[in-house]
């Protein structure tokens, strides 16, 4: 239970746990201790000198960022002053040295209108300053294309050091020279070499640390903010989009809404930029007979695929259908509604990255054996098996680090290389590929001891192998949660709508091998960038971009990508969440106006298509979806447990594409950014691909 | 051949641990061994590490580093039956401008010190010591090589010490420069290969110093007292002094006198006859003008303020230090502004940077100092001086600020007037703006 003792704040009397810092059991009442340097989940640093307070029985000012709430030595509450005199002086001091050498370059800084230095001056600073010397001037700094670093603007609260070193494990910022000079400096002499996700611009408290995409470009009142999710890896963060005129100025999360607080790695920060790329497509093509494409109207489009597929369906010929990993739950099970309804087709499927199948059934009958992304935060310990997380799971690696750095959490890893969670471990396990199993069960009498555990597993682990994995998690006796670790943004909604060939339908690899295949659709997918298409079929691809199978089609319908459209998708963890559309690309249609148009001219009656029609079925047909809506409209992520009884075992082959930190499938290669960082891969990013 | 030493003694004196600087061969161990050295520590075998502790509380000797905290007080923090290793660590930083006292002790009694260390070590349980040398102090980081070798090979260091079964390693690491590793956390930290700054307190280098264990630091003199308090006991060494500040210290006189020089006298010694007598009185018989009492981050005292008793409780009383012993002795025609001027060019070069009112405060008040001192000195400069040293003073991570900002403070407001004279002087052409 909680030890409460009582504190005199300004007068007022609080309870506060003994031992609460006193900056916190202000903010917790409402009074605002002002700091730059204090940060909550980070180490403390005293060195702003921002958050002085009166204490009544100390001569001298006290931290208020360090001081731990107590009762005084004969019992009486500690009596505080956040706003005496003293302290606003001292305050007032403390920013006008402070100021001495910021540039004050204000009207031209990126920082200017969110910048806490201008806040807090605004608010506790003088009018005037009694400086008139010159200022320290360095010029800036290209760290770099994504950080830009000016020196004489910051103010040395250390936060991007934390961030780079405790949040992200990566430790690239440190500090150089000293007194009037010290300053902040990256791992390679002159540049930075890391995974440039950001977290140092966005932690920055003024516009010393800028981003290389969005510097100079808007002040930031002139954007909107849009709260949607990252349309990349399979972790769901939220992102907030800064949109001006309908175009994305830039990416962070720091109004800490969603599951990822205020993470966010690369691509969650930069990548949003294939929006903008010139090699979009905005009209539908045909093929013409030089093997090229002429763009045709969506009313022509969408008119011949509706023949064709009436035509195929009428002489009962064979279809094949390719979904996405990228669209959303409502796309996909209308997709799949349009397939098996529509159509009457069992052949549907997607690149799947992860046995979800096995895994859904090895554990049915279980209660709660599904874990989240909030449960590797809390989890007494996890076990890490075949995934280099921190390169493929940015976010579910920072939860593991925050864990440990917070909670002490215990760490496995059984990997064939060197990860990052190997820092952060208590046991290590070096295995060939294929021997994961061998190595978990290295670790059994270890993890025997242990209270609860989370096992996440990559697609190294499946089939008989991830039944026994279950087995073993079963045969320790302790509670024990999994993870199977799916790839992009919406793997596991397109599995859970059912984008798989259940029931006897042809897979991914036996569509594009049948001789006799009359129409292959693909949906955001491409599947011929590695295999070639024995039949002669008909393929329409929705894509936004030209793409190996775009190439290939007989037709191209140009779609909208994530950031473009409302619905939902789910995460890896199982977690479902809202898009919300923050740009337009003229000429595009979502996968879901582009399949109910198809719909509407086969004369087909598939229900309305619209997001919020389609999310209303989803949650009264797929078991385990019926999530809250209150959590779903006002941002955040429902948990769904999709577990059903037993699964049947599908045909076809599961492998992760191995992407890094750097690359995101298709939508990697059309990232301007993405691919001015990318980085040479080096033991830090040994993995497993 | 003679021995080079560093000033001609005092017969003022009152030598304890100064006592065999004069003899030939004092650095050699057979030179220590042939006045009662490591006597102590034999005594100290024999003694419980309480009764150690206890006989250095009875001494009342305070640190003799700067800040004059009660050692034996101090030793008794360390929570010794700690099942972690623990460190002994002794500040040999000396970098208070106008200290030169460590290097002597390291230099001509260098087995003295060793010796305390070793007894601290058996009072603390500890096995480990280290030796942080400042960097500058190059030829003495050698020569306190060669004594510990010395101390090794016959058996005074390292494994079953004197036959005892204690063991007992001591190594010495080079500092690199920085005036900030004199504070014990910072030291600690540059100890530990890491950038030198000062670590948040609690927890005390006591209960979580070098790499988190159990640490007594100490300075080298206060390490080098040791053996005098076990040899003669903590009572008789505490008669030397005044209560609460006992035995004797050196004072490093420099400045404007005829004898500057390192000289060893009893805690409660008349300041202006140290300065009279002890070093030769005032050079060229003028007046004198002020003095620093204990090292520059002291606040300075005006020539009448002098007569006073040098020890900590005294000292403090008039509201400066007994610091590190640095005595800087100032006569009337010294310049306040410049010696203001060189006093912060120190701070502002030091500065660690870690927190913003020194980072920042010391390099203002430079800027300010030397545009004055240039001849640029504006009328409300005096007053702006005043108010940025006292939103340092108190308000900083760790107590250089308050070292930069006490003396500043104290000169602005004690010698006004050789600012006026300056801004006077500019007025009448004498000088004219050159930066």
């Amino acid at each position: 239970m909680a030890n409460l003792v009582k504190v005199k704040i300004n007068g007022q009397e609080f309870e506060a746990e003994k031992g609460t810092l006193l900056i916190e059991a202000a903010r917790q009442n409402g009074i605002e201790i002002p700091a730059f340097c204090y940060y909550e989940g980070y180490s403390l640093q005293a060195a702003c000198r921002m958050c002085l307070v009166e204490v009544e029985g100390t001569p001298k000012l006290q931290v208020g960022c360090t001081l731990p709430v107590d009762v005084n030595r004969d019992g009486s509450p500690m009596v505080v002053h956040t706003e005496s005199e003293t302290v606003k002086s001292a305050r007032k001091g403390t920013l006008e040295l402070l100021l001495t050498n910021h540039p004050l370059d204000c009207p031209v800084c990126d920082k200017g209108g969110e910048c806490e230095l201008q806040d807090m001056v605004f608010k506790y600073g003088a009018g005037e300053s009694r400086y008139s010397e010159t200022k320290v001037h360095t010029p800036e700094k290209q760290w770099s294309p994504v950080v830009f670093f000016d020196a004489p603007r910051c103010i040395l609260c250390y936060r991007c050091v934390r961030a780079c070193n405790e949040g992200m494990g990566v430790g690239a910022l440190g500090i150089g020279n000293r007194g009037v000079i010290a300053e902040i400096i990256p791992n390679k002499h002159d540049h930075l070499e890391c995974d440039e996700c950001g977290s140092c611009i966005d932690i920055c408290p003024v516009g010393a640390l800028t981003s290389g995409t969005y510097r100079y470009q808007t002040r930031p009142w002139e954007m909107n903010h849009v709260g949607t999710v990252c349309t990349h890896c399979g972790d769901g963060c939220k992102t907030t989009l800064g949109v001006r005129d309908g175009e994305i100025m830039r990416g962070n999360n720091r109004d800490r809404s969603g599951i990822n607080d205020e993470f966010l790695c690369v691509k969650g920060r930069y990548a949003f930029d294939f929006v903008n790329h010139p090699d979009r497509l905005q009209s539908p093509m045909l093929k013409n007979a030089s093997g090229g494409h002429d763009p045709i109207s969506w009313s022509q489009a969408l008119d011949m695929v509706a023949k064709k597929f009436s035509e195929v369906k009428a002489r009962n010929g064979k279809f094949g259908i390719i979904g996405s990993n990228h669209t959303t739950n409502e796309e996909n099970y209308f997709l799949q509604k349009f397939a098996r309804q529509g159509l009457g087709t069992k052949n549907i499927d997607h690149h799947r990255t992860g046995d979800l199948a096995t895994l859904f059934d090895a554990l049915s009958g279980k209660n709660d054996t599904l874990a989240s992304v909030g449960d590797l935060y809390t989890a007494k310990a996890v076990l890490v098996v075949g995934n280099d997380l921190s390169q493929q799971h940015p976010l579910l690696a920072n939860q593991i680090r925050a864990n440990f750095r917070h909670h002490a959490a215990h760490i496995y890893t059984v990997t064939t290389g060197e990860v990052r969670e190997d820092k952060q471990s208590i046991a290590k396990v070096r295995v060939k590929q294929g021997g994961e199993l061998a190595g978990v069960e290295s670790l059994r009498e270890q993890l025997k001891a242990e209270a609860s555990l989370v096992i996440l597993f990559g697609d190294s682990v499946q089939g008989d192998s991830l039944r026994k994995l279950v087995a073993f998690g079963d045969s320790l006796g302790i509670p024990v949660k999994y993870i199977g670790l799916v790839d992009y943004s919406n793997s596991r909604g397109a599995f859970d709508m059912g984008i798989i060939p259940r029931d006897g339908g042809l897979s991914r690899e036996q569509m594009l091998a049948a001789t006799d295949l009359d129409v292959l659709w693909v949906v955001g997918a491409n599947p011929l960038k590695s295999a070639t298409l024995a039949s002669n079929a008909f393929v329409v691809v929705s894509e936004m971009f030209m793409t190996e199978t775009a190439k290939r089609a007989d037709l191209i319908l140009p779609a909208a990508s994530a950031y473009e459209k409302s619905g939902t998708v789910t995460n890896v963890t199982g977690e479902v969440q809202k898009l919300k559309p923050a740009a337009k690309v003229m000429g595009t249609k979502t996968d879901l106006e582009i399949a109910g148009s198809i719909a509407k001219e086969m004369g087909l009656n598939l229900g309305i298509w619209l997001p919020d029609k389609m999310l209303e079925e989803i949650r009264s047909t797929v078991h385990g979806y019926n999530v809250p809506m209150p959590i779903l409209s006002t941002g955040g992520a429902a948990p769904t447990q999709p577990l059903n009884g037993r699964v049947a075992a599908l045909p076809g082959t599961i492998a992760s594409s191995g992407d890094t930190l750097f690359t995101s499938g298709t939508l990697g290669r059309y990232s301007k950014m993405l691919n001015s960082v990318m980085e040479a891969p080096g033991a830090l990013y040994g993995g497993n691909k | 051949m003679a021995k080079v030493l560093y000033n001609e003694p005092s017969p003022l004196e009152t030598l304890v641990i100064s006592r065999n600087f004069r003899k030939e061969g004092s650095e050699t161990l057979d030179g220590y061994l042939a006045n009662d050295g490591y006597k102590a520590f034999l005594k100290a075998k024999e003694m419980t590490p309480e009764a150690i502790i206890e006989e250095v509380k009875t001494s009342a000797l305070r640190g003799r580093g700067g800040a004059g905290f009660p050692t034996g007080l101090k030793w008794s923090f360390v929570p010794r039956t700690s099942p972690k290793p623990k460190y002994i660590v002794i500040n040999a930083d000396e970098s208070e401008p106008g200290t030169c006292k460590d290097r002597l002790l390291m230099e001509y009694d260098p087995h003295q010190l060793i010796e305390g260390i070793i007894i601290a070590g058996l009072a603390m349980d500890a096995h480990k010591g280290y030796l942080y040398i400042r960097g500058e102090y190059r030829f003495i980081i050698e020569h306190m090589n060669r004594a510990i070798e010395e101390a090794y090979k016959r058996g005074y260091l390292g494994k079953n010490i004197c036959g005892t079964g204690f063991d007992f390693d001591l190594y010495t690491h080079s500092g690199a420069g920085a005036y900030e590793c004199g504070e014990e956390t910072a030291l600690l930290d540059s100890l530990e290969g890491k950038r030198g700054i000062p670590r948040m307190k609690p927890p005390f280098p006591a209960v979580a110093g070098a790499w988190a264990c159990p640490t007594l630091l100490n300075n080298v003199e206060t390490f080098a007292t040791i053996p005098a308090i076990i040899r003669d006991g903590g009572a008789a060494y505490a008669a030397l002094g005044v209560p609460k500040s006992g035995g004797t210290r050196l004072l490093c006189i420099s400045g404007h006198v005829n004898k500057p020089g390192v000289y060893e006298v009893p805690l409660g010694y008349p300041m202006m006859k140290a300065i009279n007598d002890i070093a030769g009185g005032m050079r060229g018989g003028r007046k004198l003008k002020a003095v620093v009492p204990g090292g520059s981050s002291c606040p300075i005292l005006r020539a009448d303020e002098c007569d006073v008793p040098m020890d900590y409780d005294s000292i403090a009383k008039i509201g400066s230090m007994m610091g590190s012993g640095g005595m800087v002795v100032l006569d009337e025609t010294t310049d306040m502004v410049k010696f203001a001027l060189r006093i912060m060019r120190f701070y502002a070069h030091e500065s660690c940077g870690w927190c913003i009112p020194c980072r920042e405060g010391t390099t203002w008040l430079r800027k300010i100092l030397q545009r004055f001192d240039d001849g640029g000195g504006r009328k409300d400069d005096v007053r702006v001086l005043g108010e940025v040293s006292k939103n340092m003073l108190g308000r900083t991570f760790c107590a250089l600020g308050d070292a930069a900002a006490m003396p500043t403070i104290s000169i602005v407001e004690k010698f006004s007037e050789d600012f006026d004279k300056r801004l006077a002087m500019q007025g009448s052409g004498l000088v004219t703006i050159n930066g």
